[in-house]
């Protein structure tokens, strides 16, 4: 049955046990999370116990038999790197879905975590020109941060305005379950944009199995590691969508007969977010790994397991949302938050940023307020009048996601609408600022 | 000779060794891995099967490769140097470890073996001593860290030999210590002990009676917590735990501060390693990291050394306890050590509690909060670890099972609420949920009004029952519109919003208001309390809100500016001619 090929692979063919995701069989020398490759599909192992090693399958089992040959590999998933990888696709197992091969150093993917007292504390603005995110939500280069969204709204559509503007050196295309024509999207949009060269992509649509899924990100932050550790650039990760990666967890973990906890969620979901999330850092030498990610959510529920446990690892969440007042898809700028925007604004954009962007917040809270007042059937101030018609312009000149501007300008513009509806005492402003900025 | 066993089975970081000789359980052992050693515990022994938790990735592991048992339970070095230090959860130096990421099986020296320190005696030729009494004293940073006798050492000892005044390190001999059957033993400035056995080097618990001053006010006069005691902060994410525990941990009246950061954000932890070093202690002037030591297991480290950070971090406190000090440990997040111990129950196919949580949860938590506590030592010296976890609830839920099994081992709940969060009132600890059962012994009401003046306990009550009775009104307003209440329920509303905007409010990132101590805190107390006191006159309902807002301001104002400074005056001045304006005589 055992019949040595190369110096690592041992090649069986007795399964004794199927699932619909595993498969079982005798077998010795071999290594944990190792690589076998089953009846021509890829699969890992998840579990040895004495000279019984569960394997699981990667594409699913469907029509594999009981004397299906198994080859061991010897290695846990690799993922060749290299100058190569620029400009390129691939699929889940890293091999280019365009034919052809890549010359590169064969790196294991789900490598060791950074030393925290290597890393240095993200202080680098990222300019993405849409004021929802820059004025009120900087990001910062190695943040973390997902858009939390319905799956109508149109993540992808921001999350690639938002890569081509970022003066990224890299950008890294995580595709998970994508749609096809999702998919295909992203890759006129790069290619319009004259961009391809800096892209990689590691790409599972639908149309693949779902639990080839699990090591997409991995592939993706391991390409990520090595564009910005070894080569010290910018790198941007892109990570859509993560709702279905743990989805896929939870399928895995399903059929390995483990106990749920909430929501069916496996009870390592907090750790196996974590663990790709927390590849985002800066270096000290320069180069950053930056996620933007995506969670899908269901109806707005931000409790279910999966945005609840990405927020208690994410720094930060954006959220869309559809403003009926000016038909546009604005950046919500009472539920988003970048938590680590204070490393950047008013240090490394204009002094009176903060300070102008909770102003325009606190007004539009104001102007929610005597939205709900009329609702209500209450009586409208003068003040609230001014406040609904300050709402409107803000979210058409700068919450909507089809604005690009320069930070100066989003602040120029701020002081615009400020001095159009009110005062300055009523705006609340450092009175230095108002003498420098207020448009006369 | 150390017992040696085999692998028979993996699944994940859980591994099945089988033996033939003595084990333990909890016993520490090492799997040979290719040129590694990769640490593991015991935590389950059937018949030659023995469970073990790999504290690193097991991946490329193979059945057949040694294991070698240490003999003894997960441990950590005591001894100088462990103050200022960055660790892993078990006790690795991050700083030695070469490289960028993390090495799998590399393990560091938590303590250093070539530094020397200056010591003196503290004990004489002929002395009776037992364990944790003091030998001698070295200088580490600024305080006097204490040698003392090894915890192990059981019973009494006579000192036969003590070192004299001069410089040694850390594995010199220190004294020679003869037992009850003659027998010597040396002690050097270094000692191991098990995390998962407390320290109980102490000849008395008491009752906590006095109240550690945190400089936050919504604890310190709302809901104080007691030097030795414990306390617990539940919130959704985005609430503000950690703004809230880095607060804690610059302002706390505490000679040192141990923050495990357990399987938590690395980013947070680079916020401290990069802003304490420069940050001053308020009281001393000395840089904050001069007085803390860090526990960091963030959350992309290996799980099973989650669960070992926050023992680390409480053996360390213990261990300083012991010498006499006020130790402050805050445990960031409790939540995701819980998570590491359900995964491990669940790997071991272990019948689940509720939401998948090992049924001893609830055990394991009380267990270790009972670990803190204010202390008699055998000199009749006092030394405290006052506690502060803060939980992660799933779902942002107060129902969960982390969230309830704290709540019955912590006397203070410091509940962060979202609303507060969102309608940015900071610190977010929901003023009426919150609570400290401190506050109903005798001997801290004594403490405190002994400290802060006579009525103190007394204002504080009233402040928080006008904080309820101004919650109350603020309902019937919004259900019977403005004008259909009378308008003392305005009124009412108002007082309570003075009082949360003054005193349960507070600006963690302004140089003066982020921190208040207890002198600024009872003169502030001291001025609500006569305002609330006040009758004020108003013609129409429309009038209370505007004037109340001027108030709060100008409240703010003083809080914004050094207390009893010039600027304190002019501004509590002003405030008097805006009481003045409406105050019935």
């Amino acid at each position: 049955m055992e019949k040595d090929t190369k110096a690592f692979q041992r090649v069986y063919t007795k399964l004794f046990q199927l699932t619909k995701a595993t498969v079982s069989l005798y077998a010795s020398g071999i290594g944990n999370e190792e690589l076998a490759i089953v009846e021509g599909r890829l699969a890992q192992v998840v579990k040895i116990m004495g000279d019984v090693v569960t394997l699981q399958v990667f594409a699913g089992t469907e029509g594999i038999a009981t004397d299906a040959e198994v080859i061991f590999t010897g290695k846990a998933p690799t993922l060749k790197v290299g100058e190569d990888l620029a400009g390129r696709f691939f699929n889940a197992y890293g091999e280019p879905i365009d034919g052809g091969e890549i010359m590169g150093e064969e790196r294991e993917i789900g490598g060791p975590s950074v030393n925290p007292v290597r890393r240095q504390q993200p202080s680098e603005f990222i300019a993405t020109g849409i004021a929802g995110i820059d004025l009120n939500n900087a990001l910062v280069t190695g943040q973390k941060i997902p858009f939390f969204a319905d799956p109508d709204q149109p993540f992808n559509q921001v999350m690639a305005s938002v890569a081509l503007r970022a003066q990224a050196d890299k950008i890294i295309l995580g595709g998970v379950g994508l749609t096809n024509d999702d998919y295909l999207y992203f890759k006129r949009v790069f290619d319009d944009a004259g961009a391809l060269d800096r892209i990689v992509g590691f790409i599972n649509t639908t149309e693949h199995p779902p639990v080839e899924r699990l090591l997409v990100p991995d592939m993706a932050l391991s390409a990520a590691e090595y564009y910005a550790h070894e080569k010290g650039q910018k790198v941007l990760v892109l990570l859509t969508d993560l709702t279905l990666y743990a989805d896929a967890l939870s399928i895995v973990s399903n059929r390995m007969d483990q106990i749920p906890s909430k929501d069916s969620m496996p009870g390592s979901l907090y750790s196996d977010l974590a663990r790709l999330y927390e590849k985002a850092v800066q270096f000290p030498e320069g180069g950053s790994i930056t996620i933007i990610a995506v969670t899908t959510l269901s109806g707005g529920d931000i409790t279910h397991a999966i945005p609840d446990n990405t927020g208690y690892i994410t720094e930060g969440q954006l959220f869309l949302r559809k403003d009926s007042d000016i038909g546009k898809v604005i950046v919500d700028p009472f539920r988003s938050l970048s938590r680590l925007k204070q490393l950047v604004i008013g240090k490394k954009t204009r002094e009176d940023h903060p300070q102008v962007m909770n102003a325009a917040v606190r007004l539009y809270a104001d102007a929610a307020n005597a939205k709900t007042k009329l609702e209500n059937g209450f009586d409208l101030t003068d003040y609230d009048e001014r406040t609904l018609e300050f709402a409107k312009a803000y979210s058409e000149k700068l919450l909507a996601i089809d604005v690009n501007v320069e930070v100066e300008a989003m602040l120029d513009t701020a002081y615009e609408l400020f001095s159009k509806y009110f005062s300055p005492v009523e705006v609340g402003l450092k009175q230095e600022f108002v003498d420098k900025f207020w448009k006369k | 000779m150390n017992t040696i066993g085999k692998v028979t089975g993996i699944i994940a970081n859980l591994v099945v060794v089988e033996v033939d000789e003595r084990v333990a359980q909890n016993e520490i052992c090492f799997i040979k891995h290719q040129d590694t050693r990769l640490m593991a515990e015991v935590i389950k022994i059937m018949g030659r099967k023995v469970y073990v938790q790999v504290f690193e990735s097991t991946r490329g592991l193979k059945v057949g490769a040694e294991v070698e048992f240490a003999g003894h339970m997960l441990e950590v070095t005591l001894g100088p140097g462990l103050l200022s230090k960055n660790f892993d959860g078990l006790q690795n130096d991050l700083d030695k470890m070469t490289g960028v990421f993390l090495k799998r099986g590399e393990y560091t020296d938590p303590l250093q073996s070539e530094q020397e320190y200056e010591y003196k005696p503290l004990a004489s030729e002929g002395e009776k001593v037992s364990a944790g009494d003091w030998l001698g004293e070295v200088k580490e940073n600024w305080i006097a860290h204490k040698i003392m006798v090894p915890f192990v050492f059981k019973g009494e000892y006579t000192v036969k030999s003590i070192t004299g005044e001069g410089k040694y390190t850390i594995h010199d001999t220190m004294a020679v210590l003869t037992d009850k059957d003659g027998k010597d033993h040396k002690v050097t400035m270094v000692q191991k002990w098990p995390v998962k056995v407390p320290i109980r080097a102490y000849t008395e618990k008491p009752r906590p009676f006095k109240v550690l001053e945190t400089g936050v006010r919504v604890f310190d006069t709302l809901n104080p917590i007691a030097e030795g005691g414990t306390g617990f902060i539940p919130g959704p994410f985005g609430s503000g735990k950690t703004v809230l525990q880095h607060a804690l941990s610059k302002q706390a009246e505490a000679d040192l501060v141990v923050i495990a950061a357990c399987g938590e954000r690395a980013n947070e932890v680079v916020e401290i390693f990069t802003e304490f070093p420069e940050l001053e202690d308020p009281r001393t002037g000395r840089k904050l990291m001069e007085r803390t030591t860090i526990i960091a297991n963030t959350s992309n480290m290996p799980v099973a050394a989650r669960e070992a950070s926050v023992y680390t971090a409480m053996t360390i406190s213990e261990y300083y306890r012991t010498m006499g000090l006020k130790v402050l440990l805050l445990a960031d997040s409790t939540s995701r050590w819980a998570q590491a111990l359900r995964e491990m129950s669940n790997r071991m196919e272990e019948l689940p509690g509720p939401d998948g949580f090992p049924m001893d949860l609830p055990a394991i938590i009380s267990n270790f909060y009972s670990r803190a506590g204010y202390v008699y030592l055998n000199n009749e010296q006092t030394g405290s670890i006052t506690f502060i976890g803060t939980v992660s609830p799933a779902g942002g839920n107060l129902k969960e099972p982390v969230t309830e099994s704290t709540k019955k081992a912590a006397r203070c709940f410091y509940a962060l609420s979202q609303q507060r969060a969102d309608s940015k009132r900071y610190p977010a600890i929901d003023p009426i949920e919150s609570y400290s059962k401190y506050l109903e012994y005798p001997e801290i009401v004594e403490y405190l009004n002994k400290n802060n003046g006579e009525n103190w306990t007394e204002n504080v009550h009233f402040i928080k029952d006008t904080l309820l009775r101004s919650k109350e009104v603020y309902e019937q307003i919004n259900i019977l519109g403005d004008d259909g209440v009378p308008l003392d329920y305005h009124i009412t509303f108002w007082k309570g919003e003075v009082v949360d905007f003054v005193i349960s409010q507070q600006d963690a990132f302004d140089k003066i208001d982020q921190r208040s101590d207890f002198k600024r805190q009872k003169y502030m107390l001291d001025k609500v309390v006569n305002l609330l006191n006040s009758d004020f006159k108003f013609e129409s309902f429309e009038e209370v809100n505007p004037y109340f807002k001027r108030v709060i301001n100008q409240f703010k104002q003083m809080n914004y500016s050094v207390f009893e400074s010039d600027e304190f005056k002019n501004n509590e001045k002003e405030l008097e001619v805006i009481i003045q304006e409406r105050k019935v005589a």
